[in-house]
Parts: C-alpha cells; structure tokens; sequence
C-alpha cells in the first residue's frame, strides 16, 4: 500500500520561477533583441488639448538611422481603427454610452499631454529619439480640462467635438431603488454624510510597458512580444478590431512582465503601433516606455470625487446609502475603463453589511488627462472607501466603537441577495473582525494612545471591514452587463508519457507565482511532486486561449479551468488504469497518484497509465483515444466575495503633519489558500500600495494648462521600505461554494481595505483637534493645515 | 543623453587646461549625468575629475577639516574624522540621495550644481566653510547666488572645502517624500562667537535664516528656536508644499536640530 | 572611445561613444539583461551593480567612468560553492520577490549593505534600501531576506 502523499496544497512551496529571477535569467520584453531590430520612439503632445494645424516630418525623415516615420495621416490611409473599449455601458436612459475613436496616433486633435503624434522608427534608441525632436509640429492650442468637477461644467472645455458629447459625460448610470433609498432616508434617526475625493494614482510597475513586433512575410504572419496580462485579448482585439486581421496570424507572446497591477491589461496605441509598421516597413520594431512616458501614457487610476449618505437608525442600524459619484475617464475610453467605476464599484456597495436599500448614480466624464482604467482594486477600493468612511463616521456619530457599529451591521446569513445585484456566496465576518481586534492588540489601544500623548504625538486607530467581488466572471452576467467578451479561463493539462505534467494556462502571471500555485493544484490532484509539473502561460501560440489576468481571478477561475481539465484527466486515467487492472471502472480509486481496485492492494501508478495512454499496446483502443491531454473552460457561476477586516494605527506628529503608519493589522478570508507564503506576499504588496494611497500617491495635473505636475518620481512618491511597519496577518477560512477549488483570490485585497483603514486612523487621531474633513493622501501638509483650520 | 566628447583628466593641471565654453567637469555625476539623461543638460565636452587622486580625502587640520572635492557622501558618512568632529556633517551625508548614490556623487559636484533642494549647500553655509579652487578661497556666505547658481567663474575648478569645526551642530531634513530631497532641511551650528543658521529646500536657494540665529545666539535653546516667527515672503511653493507650511517648518526643525546638537 | 574594464571578472574591452551609459554598455553591448532599467531619475534601483564593491545605479554612470574597474552584475554574483549568493538564498526561501523586475538590483544593492551594515536592524535595514523601489511585495519579505542574509553571511 502507498503511504498518503504530504500535502502539497496549503503549503509554502518555494518559487520556482524564482531562481531564474535571482540570477537575471527572467525574459522581460525589453530584454527580447530581434533579427532586424529596429527601434521606435513616440512624438508625444506637450500640449493637454490642440489642434493639429500641420506635421513637418521631412527631417526626421532623413536624419541619421531613420527607417520610417509615421503620423496619424499614415495611419488614416491604411484604415487602422481605434483601439475599442471593451465594455459598453447602458445610460439610466436606456442609451448606449458615447464611444468618441481612441486612434493610435493623433488624428487633428490631441486630448492629453503624452497623447501620440508621431512614431519613428531607426535602427538605434538614440537615433529614433534624435529625429524624433526634428519633428515640427504645429499646434492650435485648445482650453483644456481635467477635473471631472470642471468638466461638467457650463461652458468647459470640450473635450471630444462629438454633437453628443458637447457636456464631455460619457454616461450616467445608476443602479439600486432610488425611492427605497429616499423613503428611508426621510425616517431614519441619523444621516451621516462625507464628501470624499478617491485619489487619481499611476500604477507604477516597475518594468516600463514595452513591445517588440515582428512581421513574417513567408506566412504573412505577425509575433507581437508585449508586456501584457492578457496576451489573448491583446491579440483578439488587436487582429479583430483595429488592424482587421485574421487572428490565426498574429502570436502574442507576453513574456516575463514586471508587474501590471492593472495597468497591463490594456491593449494600448504602441502595442498596435508597432505591429502595423513592423510589416509596413518590414522590420522588427520595439518599442520599450521610459518612465516618463509611463507616468503619460499608462492607464491611470481611481479619480473620483463622490457625496455619499447614510441613513441609521436609533440601535447605529444600516438603513440606507445614497451616493453620487463624478468619475473621469481620461481622454479616451481605455479597455475596461467604463465598467470600473459602474459594474466593479456600485455593486460593491453593500460592503460586508446588510444595508437594506442602496441607491448609486455615476457620471463618466472626459477629460484632457490619460486615460483611467483599472488599477489594483479597480472600483472596489472606491467603493469601500465610502462605504468605510461612513461606517467610521457613523459610529463617531452615535458614539459607539468603529467595531461594534461594524458588528451590529454584519450579514451574517448566506447565501445574502444584497440590493446592488450581488449575490455573497459565504462569508464570517464576525471572525475577521475578532481575529483582528485581537492580533492588533486593540485593548492595549488607549494606554498607547497616552504614551503618545506624552510625547506630543496623536494617535488613531481606524478600522476598515472590506468586501470585494473578484473571480471575473459568469460570462452571462457580465455580457448583460455590457461585457463585450467572456470572461471564463482556459486549462490545458498534457499529461506527458513518462507521467510529468505540463499544465497550459490562459491566466498570466507577471509576479503572482501561478508556476508555483498552479502546479501545486495539479501536484496534489495528481498525486506527484511539484517539480515535476511546469506551468506554460503568456503565449498564444501554445495556450489554448485565456481572458488573463486581473481583478483576481486566475486561481478562482484560472486554477478552476486546470482543476476542470483534471477531472477530465482523472476519469479517463481511471478508465485507462481499469483496463489495466482487468476491473471495472466504478471499482478503481484515485487517490496519491495510485489508481487501486477498491477494497484491494492491486494498484497501477499514474506514470503506468499515461505511459499506456502514449504507448497504447495494452489499451481500450475500441473505447478510448490514445493520449492524455485535456482541455476545459470554466466559467464560473458566480463572483468569489473575499472579505475581511483591517485594523491601522496612525501616530501623528502635529507639528510637522507627518503620519506614521506603526501597526497595520490585516485579517483575510481569501476561502482555501493554495500557497500562504505567496498570498502573504500578495497582501504585503497590496497594502503597501493602499497605504501608498493613503498617505503619499497621487496625480496632479495643472487645471489650467493640463501639464501633468507629477510625471517622474521626484514628483510622485511610491511607498519605499521606510515608508511602511511590518503588517501583522492572519486568515480565516470559509471556502468559496462555488468553484473546484474553493479559492477567492488575494491579488486586491490589500489595496482595498487600506486606504480606508488609514483615513480612519488619521481621522480619529485628528477629531480631537476638531478635524472632520481630509482627503487622502493625508500628506503633512493637509494634515497640519487641516490641524490650524480646525 | 546628447552626445560629447569625453576626457579623463589626470591631474587637477590637466583639468583645468580642457576647461572652456560647454565644457562641464564631471564628478561623480549623479546631478549632471541625470539631467543629460532627461536632455535637460548638453555640454559639448565633459572632463571627468572623478580620478584625481589629489581631490579625494579628508584631513583634519587643527580647527578646521578639509574634505577634497571629489570626497564621495558615503566616504564623509562613514569617516571617523567626520564622525567625531562634525557629526552633523556625517549625518548629513548619510541622508543625501540614497545609498548608491552616496557611493558615487560628490560634496564637490553637490555643491557646485547648488539645487535649491540639495543637503550640502545647508551643511556649507550653516557651517561658514570656504569652498577653496585652483584659483581662490570663497566664503560660504558668497558662493551660492542662486537656483542652481553659483559664485564660480567659468572653468573654476573645486579643489577643497574647508569646515570650521563647530562647537556644536545638527541637520534636520524634512523629506519631499518622493525626490527625497528637502522639502525644508535646517542646519544649525554654534560657534564661539555665534550660531549659524542655514535653510536648504524652501527657496530658490540656500539661505540664512537671521532671525533664528539672533534667537539663537542669545539662547541656544529648543524652545527659543520655536519661539521664532519666519516669513513665508520669498519662500517656495510648490505642490509638495505651499511657503506657509514651509515658514513653519523652519523653526520647527530648528528646535529640533538644536535639541540634537545640545 | 575604446573602453576596458572587468565585468564579472572577465576582461572586456569595447569601443563605446561616451554618452553610453553602464547600463547600456552591460545591456546592449555586452547583452546582460538581468540589470534592469525602471526609471529615468536614478531613483528605482533596478540597475543597480557593483562597482569595486560598492553599490551604484548603472543607468547614472557613464561606461567611461568605469574604466579599468570591476563591475559585477547579477550574472556574476555567485556564492562560495558557486551556487546562488546567501542573499539571493534568502530571496527565494522569505518570497521576497514577485515580479522579479527589480530583483537583481534590490539584490546587488542588499549585497553591498550587507557588507558595509552586516548588523543592521529592520528599521535601519528599511533606511537603507532607499534606493531600491519595489511595487510589488511591500518590502516585507525583502526586510525579512535581508535579516537571514545577515545571519547567514556572519556563520
């Protein structure tokens, strides 16, 4: 008999992907030299809006190097359209949204500083970017807008010349009962109201966004190399939409990518750029950002300015929510810009509480800014920002704890219907929050409120139960939606002769570890050591298909297609072993990679059935195809709803303003966790990023002449080691009902829960000043000007 | 980064001979070469200083310590000469820019770029040094005129600068949390005869700040550092921070740098 | 201009215009691509190698400075029984890597603090990596790295 296997699934198996990256062996597209190389770089607008009068290129044309230059004119006479926006949002009027043409370079007008005028292309970096310069353009400078406030405005700036789109409003959409909602406002006993600004952030991954392509002329095919969560919708779009070509010949390889956190879902104008012009000049072209232009050009996030309410009654119960949001969208639609701040974000709104009627209306504007697209969270953070933000003010307001009023408001019940279309699955949100009063040491909280206190420095504690919806998505709830694709995941598991596996993912990872979690899933299923299983993702010539990854999905969804494309495996292995095993299939048992006729010591290894399944001599060829190679897409039927509670301490110094984040407490139920070291490591990263928010990102541009003001890092601060303590962490578990493996996903969370945290901290470190009013990021000036104005 | 011609100079002489129009010395180059990199700088020629022998080290010599242009912030970090007469010199280095760039960039080449944000000019001036080239001593208090100005001619060459020992003195740097620059940084030194009082990041340029050092000369305390009032008049602003809040600042890092000196 | 220098303990000599920078020299001509290039401020540590020992940021340095010196990249770090170095070790065993984009550099960077502050505490360890951005592990893991490498490298 074989002994039961360790436990593979819930361990900490270290990286395998990881020695390559230690050693400088990853594949980064900028890394990817090909024959023929030729080197883009991009004319881009100073100006936030212009008219293009004319474009002198003659020069650049000439200049040393140079292979080709290209405007919006070169584009216009090959008809390449714009890039699509992904998801169609349906006005309260029943209309579509306004779609303005998103060119991949300029056409007569630009609409944000970095917006693309001109590409050059030349045999070296230096070269391209030289005559880059010479290029003259000539531009009619327009007004320009970039708050959302200004924008709706009587007589704004107006940003796309459409008839239909002379107000820049995109749409507005609105979801919930809005008489429900105002009835029980009328009645209620307390109304809490905030006005709340969401910081527009730039994501930041740390490898600039880059592409390499190539054009094959024997087989008039094309080899895009981009950085890229989602290589088969980059290609799907790509060849479908925009250069009208036939998809089986375009290969979209996103190698190893550093970092995406949103802002490399996105099919962007360089990726198609340089794909167009690799043929028409026929030459390999790369294109790698420097990051100034990532800070132009990514797909930005958040940028909300909301007014939010919340109706209470007498015992601090949850009656009601009202919240209008004002959201900017940039320039251009972006590929999922429009359901960010609708689909992800009011049907959030319900938070972990069972507020009986929610009422949200959202305007989409247009600005002169980059785009705004999804950015770790992705309209989850929004949303719990308000919902959190008023819970605290709530409970400020009756006087009870930020946790009981927290407490008193739970849905405890499930499956819970919330009134903003969601429906949870399960949850135990009464445990995250008492888990977490307890590893933050909240009893200790007064007595190290007056040790601060001795020494001038005030102190907050501020809580933020989050929800998020995550494991995008049932394909039929989205495209009614207005999702213009599916949103299932796509597993390939090809089992190999001599037993190891090779596993074929349509999730992408660009850091999450999937070629150690997913192997881990197949490993435990199939009874065999990790390092026999190698994950291949990122390709289109080789995965199957795939929708990516983002909105952490790639386990609940991802990890579902292998597990689904194993159960295939399994029952046909198990067919394969009963011939074998002379038994019948219904006696023969799987289980440690061991199939064995029940009851009975006779067994046949995994390895013995696939080598059977290639080798095929002592087969049910009559009833089974040889092989062992399956395939399955799995959609899911509901989102996963992981949740939790976070717990930060803020310590104050008055004098300067300065905010300091000493204790950070976070309590996930992400269900069953494949590998706890990498999803610590993704909460560690995703708080970092929310107290980043919090308390030192954000994106200025000048509101009158739209310059971007903070477009390097001298100017935007991303969170560095010193700027963050040691988070504390702990999970509790209620698996997911849903899918195979009973995962949630981990990706957000962080990013979520603490912006919110931390403004409730430094808020009720300041309420005894008589602070009531700040917006994030909290940096020490707002803070000491909000400490002498109070 | 445009292109130039490049030479590596030899001696401290062979410097000075390849000085001309366009030509720029080059440190450690952590200023120039990031600003060539942006194309916001192209001289025509650089004429690298950075191994000359003669321009590198630190001697203390009776009441003063002299450190050779070319001295790198990690070297003055990390000297115990520094460290024990002018900790707040080591101090200072040790907060310039970040640990790589201290390995490379130079008090010299600091200085000589002046960045209205840069820690060294706080240190220069708070300490009264006399910044000493191939052609002349200049005062602390005459060599930095300006945003990015300086006293020095044309193709002058930084050779040395030379620190007043202090009785006492201490930096305080409040961080623009994204350069890591100053926002406001404050050197404070006391001397026999007096206490200097040095601003970096809340003006075009590094300056003394008068009424802290009158309140400070008469009382050499925390709280009368506090007590001062500094006018927002001619101060930056910015979005990192408007001039009030960096009015405030000062004299809050003033206390705060008199406490640590005491 | 004809340049020579000790990459990894190989002579190299190359002929590069001046304006190229380390990085690109490692990077384009000597095509070593694990030192990486985030940003153009000289501030995310992606790049960053050794220089005689010392921690610099290669996109900063001029390939001409470096002349006769010894750089090592991250190709070239290697532990006493030529495997991997007790800091990259410690990477992989504490997860404090995801994305693996500003790994070499973060790494080269920590192998140089060690050396000069082998006793550092977390929060000096935190100071120290001032010059390393990192976007995607909070710099939890990467600290906690750190404090093994220093352990191990003292036994």
């Amino acid at each position: 008999m074989n002994d039961a296997l360790p436990k593979v699934v819930g361990t900490a198996v270290k990286r395998k992907e990881d020695e390559r990256f230690l050693t400088g062996r990853g594949q980064y597209t900028d890394d990817i030299t090909l024959p023929h190389q030729t080197y883009a770089s991009f004319l881009r607008s100073p100006h936030a809006h212009a008219r293009i009068v004319s474009i002198d290129a003659a020069e650049a044309k000439s200049a040393p190097g140079v292979v080709a230059v290209y405007t919006g004119e070169d584009v216009a006479a090959d008809s390449v359209n714009g890039v699509p926006c992904g998801w169609q949002i349906t006005d309260v009027d029943g209309e579509p949204m306004k779609e303005p043409p998103h060119p991949i370079l300029a056409q007569g007008k630009v609409r944000y500083v970095g917006d693309a005028v001109a590409m050059v292309i030349a045999e070296t970096q230096e070269q391209a970017r030289d005559a880059a310069e010479t290029i003259m353009v000539d531009y009619e400078e327009l007004p320009a807008v970039t708050s959302v406030r200004k924008a709706l405005e009587q007589g704004a700036p107006v940003v796309h010349d459409d008839n239909d789109l002379q107000d820049n409003k995109c749409y507005t959409w609105s979801l919930g009962d809005k008489d429900a909602v105002d009835q029980a406002f009328s009645g209620a006993a307390h109304v809490v109201s905030l006005d709340l600004e969401n910081n527009r952030l730039i994501p930041n991954a740390i490898e600039p966004r880059a592409a390499n392509a190539q054009y094959n002329a024997p087989d008039d095919s094309y080899t895009l190399y981009v950085a890229n969560q989602n290589p088969h919708v980059e290609r799907l779009l790509m060849s479908a939409f925009v250069l009208g070509l036939p998809e089986h010949k375009v290969r979209v390889v996103s190698p190893d990518v550093g970092g995406g956190f949103g802002s490399k879902i996105y099919l962007y104008p360089e990726d198609v750029c340089v794909t167009w012009a690799a043929r028409k000049c026929g030459r390999a072209v790369k294109w790698t950002g420097e990051r100034s232009e990532s800070f132009m050009s990514d797909a930005h996030g958040r940028d909300h300015y909301t007014h939010c309410e919340m109706a209470l009654d007498d015992n601090g119960k949850f009656l009601a929510m009202r919240v209008h949001t004002t959201a900017n969208l940039g320039a251009y639609l972006s590929t999922f810009s429009t359901c960010i701040p609708t689909i992800l974000y009011a049907t959030l709104l319900a938070g972990q509480y069972a507020t009986p009627a929610i009422y949200c209306e959202v305007d989409a504007v247009f600005t002169n800014t980059a785009p705004v697209d999804a950015y770790r969270g992705a309209g989850r953070p929004e949303a719990n920002y308000v919902i959190e933000r008023l819970a605290t003010e709530a409970a400020w307001k009756i006087g009870v704890g930020q946790d009981e009023i927290r407490r008193r408001n739970f849905i405890s019940e499930f499956p819970y219907q919330t009134p903003v279309a969601l429906q949870y699955d399960i949850g135990d949100y009464g445990q995250c929050l008492d888990k977490a009063n307890k590893l933050a040491e909240v009893d200790g909280f007064e007595q190290r409120k007056k040790e601060s206190a001795s020494k001038g420095l005030l102190r907050g504690i501020g809580y933020s139960s989050y929800i998020e919806a995550c494991g995008l998505a049932p394909s039929n709830v989205a495209g009614a939606l207005g999702a213009r694709a599916g949103l299932y995941e796509v597993g390939e598991v090809r089992v190999n002769p001599t037993g190891s596996v090779t596993v074929f993912t349509g999730s992408h990872s660009h850091g999450q570890g999937h070629e150690t979690t997913f192997a881990q899933v197949v490993a435990e299923r199939l009874g065999m050591d990790v390092d026999n299983v190698d994950v291949v993702h990122g390709d289109t010539g080789r995965v199957p298909f795939g929708m990516g990854t983002y909105g952490s999905r790639s386990i609940s969804v991802g990890g579902a297609a292998i597990a689904r494309a194993m159960d295939k495996i399994v029952d046909k292995a198990t067919k394969i072993a009963a011939h074998l095993l002379e038994a019948s299939e219904a006696d023969v048992e799987f289980a440690n990679g061991q199939f064995t006729i029940k009851g009975t010591d006779k067994s046949v290894s995994f390895g013995d059935v696939s080598l059977a399944a290639y080798v095929p001599h002592n087969y049910p060829l009559d009833k089974l195809e040889p092989g062992l190679n399956e395939t399955a897409f799995y959609d899911p039927t509901n989102f996963t709803y992981p949740a939790g509670t976070y717990i930060c301490e803020v310590e104050i110094d008055p004098d300067t303003g300065t905010v300091d984040v000493d204790r950070f407490t976070a309590v996930d139920d992400f269900g069953t966790i494949i590998n706890p070291m990498i999803v610590e490591g993704q909460v560690h990263g995703g708080l970092a990023q929310g107290i980043g928010q919090a308390l030192i990102e954000r994106t200025v541009y000048d509101e009158e002449s739209g310059q971007l003001l903070t477009g390097s890092y001298m100017d935007y601060a991303i969170p560095r080691a010193d700027n963050l303590p040691s988070f504390k962490l702990d999970t509790v578990c209620t698996p997911c009902t849903h899918n195979p493996l009973g995962t949630k996903g981990c990706g957000e969370a962080g990013a979520i829960g603490a912006p919110s945290a931390v403004m409730n901290a430094v808020l009720d470190a300041l309420r005894e000043r008589g602070v009531t009013q700040l917006d994030m990021p909290a940096t020490p000036e707002r803070v000491w000007r909000a400490l002498q104005t109070a | 980064m445009y292109r130039f011609e490049y030479a590596q100079a030899s001696s401290i002489q062979d410097a000075t001979a390849q000085a001309g129009e366009d030509v720029a010395y080059l440190g450690g180059g952590q200023s120039l070469l990031g600003a060539m990199r942006l194309r916001l700088a192209a001289p025509e020629k650089l004429v690298d200083i950075g191994r000359i022998a003669d321009l590198r080290g630190i001697k203390n010599s009776g009441d003063t310590l002299n450190i050779g242009a070319m001295t790198t912030h990690a070297a003055v970090a990390a000297d115990e000469t520094v460290r024990s007469q002018i900790p707040a010199l080591a101090d200072l280095a040790r907060g310039i820019g970040d640990r790589q760039v201290r390995n490379v960039g130079t008090i010299g080449g600091s200085i000589a770029n002046n960045d209205p944000a840069a820690d060294y000019p706080a240190g220069v001036l708070g300490l009264g040094a006399t910044i000493v080239t191939d052609q002349r001593r200049i005062r602390a208090d005459d060599f930095f005129t300006g945003m990015y100005e300086t006293a020095l001619k044309p193709g002058e060459l930084i050779l040395q600068l030379s620190f007043p020992v202090p009785e006492s003195a201490a930096y305080i740097k409040f961080k623009q949390e994204a350069s890591r620059y100053a926002l406001v940084g404050v050197f404070v030194a006391r001397f026999d005869d007096g206490v200097r009082v040095a601003v970096t990041g809340a003006g075009p340029a590094v300056f003394r700040c008068e009424p802290l050092e009158q309140a400070l000369s008469g009382d050499f305390s925390a709280d009368a550092a506090r007590k001062v009032t500094v006018s927002p008049d001619d101060l930056s602003s910015d979005i990192h921070a408007a001039a009030d809040y960096r009015a405030h600042l000062i004299p809050v890092l003033a206390s705060r740098a008199v406490a640590k000196a005491a | 201009m004809d340049l020579s220098l000790s990459i990894n303990g190989d002579s190299v000599t190359v002929d590069v215009p001046p304006n190229t920078t380390l990085a690109q020299l490692i990077r384009d001509e000597l095509h070593m691509t694990g030192t990486h290039v985030g940003c153009d401020t000289t501030q995310c540590g992606a790049c960053t190698v050794l220089l005689d020992g010392e921690a610099v940021k290669a996109c900063n340095l001029l390939a001409l400075q470096c002349a006769d010196r010894d750089v090592t990249t991250i190709e070239g770090l290697k532990g006493e029984n030529g495997g991997m170095h007790p800091v990259q070790e410690a990477f992989k065993d504490l997860h404090g890597l995801q994305c693996g984009f500003c790994t070499p550099g973060m790494v080269m960077s920590i192998v140089d603090l060690c050396n000069r502050v082998p006793d550092a505490n977390e929060q000096q360890i935190r100071e120290q990596l001032d010059g390393n951005y990192c976007r995607c592990t909070g710099y939890q893991n990467i600290v906690r790295a750190v404090q093994q490498a220093q352990q191990n490298l003292r036994t």
